[in-house]
């Protein structure tokens, strides 16, 4: 069998990758495997649990339903490159860690990326507006509430931190 | 002082390694050299396996190894059985459990016949393509009621009529109980049951250690050491030699306490056969078949009372679906049997059931475990007897409470531990109080409903009340270190999927030791830090671990005090621990830390004196006498679109009772997703078996799990009634979320669409637009 391969340069977290990867390499494959940044979970792999997205130049997106080779040239956020440091966490992280709003923390990385993505285009979102966000992203464990909470405090600390 | 941290909303320890993505779950074990994983599965329910043909498999670029049940030799074995039948009376158990890989017959869709192992799961997967196999299709048992009938094929060739148990329990006279009685009232009732779905699915990493003699097993299990035992024996190991690690687990709800799966059975003895690390991890469609579920009974109940609506008696006649295989022996319609019988005096009670096998994948427990299919058929049976008999739901409730003073209560009948079915304590009818209060009961009934109809609005709603048994036996063990740094390590056997455990046990710890909840390091779910232990089920981990936990901290705490005590040369009495360090009360300056008295309890020169130990250490082991009985309430007010069946819940309370509370916060996580998972068994989840025993909706995109549009805001409080069981006073909280759930919507969706006054009942689960479509046609 003569693999169909690419070479392919992507900016992950802000590090630059060049690899040469197989056609049908699946995106969230690639960063868990080939570049071990395993904090991206794969739950379902049919582009629903929304476990594995990440941010592909500034939008959510599922990795499960795209090939490696398809992210060539761009720039992706995974849940590795959202604390500013090993010291300190993201608003968003803290947030989730005061609210209790994660239990088991499969689907966390997923739902941070997503909830990045939407608190950057939406920073003073009401209640409804956030389960719509989050409804993308299936949580087996939380029942969802203390996510929500999580996400209002995250939006009221992502905008004292930019006044 | 400490902050006081045990009964406190903590933050978990755990939750900076989980945000960042740096915690390690199975799947990311990546091993030198490791060979990856692929399961050819049936895809037929039923059919005579003629042939198998590997060759072309084992020929591809790629791959390493292929085997079917023959490459297994006398390895091959069906798997243990988890739990024997408990000790009653007459009972018939036909043990039939699931084999590694299929020899002679496939019994369910996702049966494993063949595995693939190669240098990528891609390339496992291509091979899979390449295995030829030959079934003669059987006709496959579906249908509960059919598989008994002599016409019937047998999943089993030898079970005839599809027998896999048949149980009797009763206490008191139900027919003279009948024969006194102003109202008999008899409904069929069925309850399907869903898949848990943990967000992880389940996978298993095997290393075999050639230098060290050693096989080490990651594995998503939610009982690390039964794992570690079983291994050991069927490799022909010693137990020493196998170290299983359940690290961070995705969730999960009672499957991942199964074993052994078949893929538990092959990956580490390929591992050791080809001495490379395999790793197999399960995708979502292979879930749906390759995980247990819990699914599937059909009950003939029946209820006598007085006029003024108390319970005379009930008789049960039930069918359980246990699927193809009955590993878990009867645990699941044993708790229904139980929990049918709720917060309630009953005092005659006769209830028999048959589990049957079924061309289905394998049911075992799943978070409730049964108790909800018992609490579905006692809350229904009360709702049609309020209305037959014209009293209110909740006063129908509340008029057959047990009494406070009645404790402990002897149900009589034999529970899931083998101990008789006895509430160790509880006090009812307060948290049926506030649930009525907190939703406004009355003033809805008398008030909002009317005004709400009156504008066309279609709004109802429900009170269902239920005990969960948990916290049962046999015991779980913890050791508790002080390390040198001052820091605290804890150890215990049982795994942990997201309950919060390094936070509570290190609430526990801190109490008794004084150090801050950040200071304490809880390791669980790796058998060579702790040997002994049972597992993560039936909503024990707090309670019985907990308690373990508690136990090795005093004895920790007496050590600290004894050793300070000589190294002040006062007496123990004089002495506090606090901020990590031990100072003689009055007397500034004198205070020593933790971590320098555990470096001097391990001395470099002198002696150990004969009858004590080195270190500030001590293993511990908790084995409650009997489960703990949790209890609460759920109240709900739900609105329906009279056209399209939308559901839209308006406000949902949950009070309920388990005793001392460790963390607050941790405690609502654990009812709100058992609620949310409650919601999606209730209306949303239902696996679609076709008449071949198909499942016909194997995908997230079709199988609904609720999102954050589904599962509503809810509104938590709490009793305390502490369990006279354990000293912490806990009783489990794990599934309370789950129970009740389904009888709440049937009755509230009853009450918002007056469907009791126009004769049409929703006796089943799970309910759904479309159901109620179909359900309501009559009224058309």
């Amino acid at each position: 069998m003569s693999a169909d391969r690419h070479d392919i340069t992507v900016t992950v977290n802000g590090t630059q990758y060049r690899r040469s990867v197989e056609a049908r390499l699946l995106l969230s494959d690639f960063l868990r495997h080939d570049l071990l940044l395993a904090g991206t979970h794969v739950g379902c792999e049919h582009g629903v649990c929304g476990a594995c997205t990440v941010i592909i130049e500034g939008a959510a997106v599922r990795s499960c339903l795209m090939f490696a080779a398809q992210a060539d040239g761009q720039r992706i956020t995974t849940v590795e490159g959202l604390a500013p440091d090993q010291d300190h966490l993201h608003p968003l992280q803290e947030s989730m860690r005061d609210c209790h709003g994660l239990q088991c923390g499969y689907c966390t990385p997923g739902i941070l990326m997503t909830m990045k993505a939407f608190l950057d285009e939406t920073p003073a979102p009401d209640e409804a507006q956030i389960r719509e966000a989050l409804s993308g992203n299936l949580c087996r464990c939380t029942g969802y509430q203390h996510i929500v909470e999580a996400m209002q405090l995250a939006a009221e600390r992502l905008r004292g931190s930019s006044l | 002082m400490s902050t006081r941290s045990f009964g406190a909303p903590v933050r978990r320890n755990e939750d900076a390694r989980l945000l960042r993505g740096q915690a390690l779950f199975v799947d990311d074990v990546e091993l030198p050299g490791m060979v990856y994983a692929a399961f050819l599965r049936s895809n037929v329910a039923h059919a005579r396996i003629r042939s198998i043909d590997v060759s072309a498999a084992r020929a591809r670029d790629g791959v390493v190894a292929v085997y079917t049940a023959a490459d297994l030799g006398d390895y091959w074995a069906p798997g243990p059985l988890l739990v024997p039948p408990p000790p009653i009376k007459d009972t018939v158990f036909n043990q039939r459990t699931q084999v590694p890989l299929a020899k002679d017959k496939v019994r369910h869709v996702g049966e494993p016949l063949a595995v693939v192992l190669a240098d990528s799961r891609y390339l496992a997967e291509d091979a899979l393509g390449d295995i030829a196999v030959e079934l003669e299709p059987l006709p496959a048992v579906v249908d509960l009621e059919k598989a008994g009938s002599s016409a019937s094929a047998t999943v089993h060739d030898d079970v005839r009529g599809n027998v896999a148990a048949h149980v009797r329990q009763s206490r008191g006279d139900y027919a003279a109980a009948r024969a006194k009685a102003d109202r008999v009232i008899a409904r069929r009732f069925h309850y399907d049951h869903g898949a848990s779905s943990p967000i992880e699915t389940r996978g298993i990493v095997a290393n075999w250690d050639a230098r060290g003699n050693q096989l080490t097993v990651w594995d998503t299990t939610q009982a690390p050491v039964f794992l570690r035992n079983g291994l050991a024996a069927m490799l022909g190991m010693s137990e020493r030699q196998v170290r299983v690690i359940a690290p961070f687990v995705g969730g999960g709800f009672g499957p991942k306490i199964m074993l052994f799966y078949p893929e538990e059975v092959v990956i580490p003895w390929a591992a050791r056969k080809l001495n490379r690390p395999i790793k197999w991890i399960e995708d979502r469609l292979e879930h749906f078949f390759a995980t247990t579920h819990e699914r599937g009974q059909t009950h003939d109940a029946e209820i006598a009372l007085s006029a003024d609506g108390r319970i005379l008696g009930i008789k049960d006649v039930f069918l359980h679906d246990t699927g193809a295989y009955n590993p878990y022996g009867l645990t699941v319609p044993i708790n229904s049997q139980c929990t049918l019988l709720g917060p309630y005096v009953i005092p005659n009670y006769d209830s028999t059931f048959t589990a049957v096998f079924t061309n289905k994948p394998i049911v075992t427990p799943y978070r409730g475990a049964g108790r909800q299919h018992g609490v579905f058929v006692i809350e229904r049976l009360l709702d049609i007897a309020a209305h037959e008999l014209n009293i209110d739901r909740a006063e129908i409730r509340r008029r057959n409470l047990i009494p406070p003073d009645a404790f402990p209560y002897n149900n009589e009948i034999i529970y899931q531990d083998f101990a008789p079915l006895s509430y160790d304590s509880g006090n009812y009818e307060p948290i049926l109080d506030k649930a009525l209060q907190m939703i406004g009961y009355k003033k809805f009934l008398a008030e909002e409903q009317p005004r709400l109809r009156a504008q066309g609005r279609h709004v109802g709603v429900g009170v269902a009340c239920y005990v969960e048994g948990t916290g049962i036996g046999p015991y779980e063990g913890a050791k508790v270190q002080v390390q040198a740094n001052g820091k605290v390590n804890v150890a215990t056997g049982i795994g942990t999927q997201g309950q919060g455990h390094f936070t509570v046990f290190a609430q526990i710890v801190a109490e008794r030791l004084g150090v801050e909840v950040g200071d304490v390091d809880v390791v669980t779910g790796d058998t060579d830090q702790f040997y002994w232990g049972a597992g993560t089920f039936a909503s024990r981990g707090a309670v019985v671990a907990g308690n373990a936990v508690n136990e090795a901290a005093k004895a920790v705490r007496q050590k600290i005090l004894k050793l300070a005590a000589e190294h002040f040369e006062c007496a123990e009495e004089d002495l506090e621990i606090a901020n990590g360090e031990v100072s003689v009360v009055g007397v500034p300056g004198q205070s020593v830390k933790l971590g320098a008295l555990a470096l001097k309890a391990n001395p470099m020169r002198g002696a150990v004196k004969p009858g004590t130990e080195p270190g500030l250490e001590s293993t511990q082991y908790f084995g409650p006498a009997g489960g703990a009985t949790a209890s609460g309430v759920h109240a709900m007010i739900v609105e329906l679109d009279p056209q399209t069946f939308a559901l839209n819940v308006l406000k949902y309370v949950v009070v309920h009772d388990c005793g001392t509370v460790i963390n607050p916060l941790i405690l609502a996580g654990q009812i709100h997703g058992g609620v949310a998972q409650g919601i999606g068994n209730a209306f949303y989840e239902q696996l679609v078996f076709d008449d071949e025993g198909q499942l016909l909706n194997a995908s997230l995109a079709d199988y609904l799990l609720p999102t954050a549009l589904e599962v509503p805001h809810m509104e938590i409080a709490h009793t305390v009634t502490e369990s006279p069981l354990n000293p912490l006073g806990i009783k489990g909280a794990g599934e309370a979320g789950a129970i009740p759930v389904g009888p709440l919507f049937a009755q509230a969706i009853e009450d918002a669409l007056g469907l009791l006054e126009r004769n049409v009942e929703l006796n089943e689960i799970p309910l759904s637009p479309g159901r109620l479509f179909e359900l309501t046609a009559k009224l058309r």
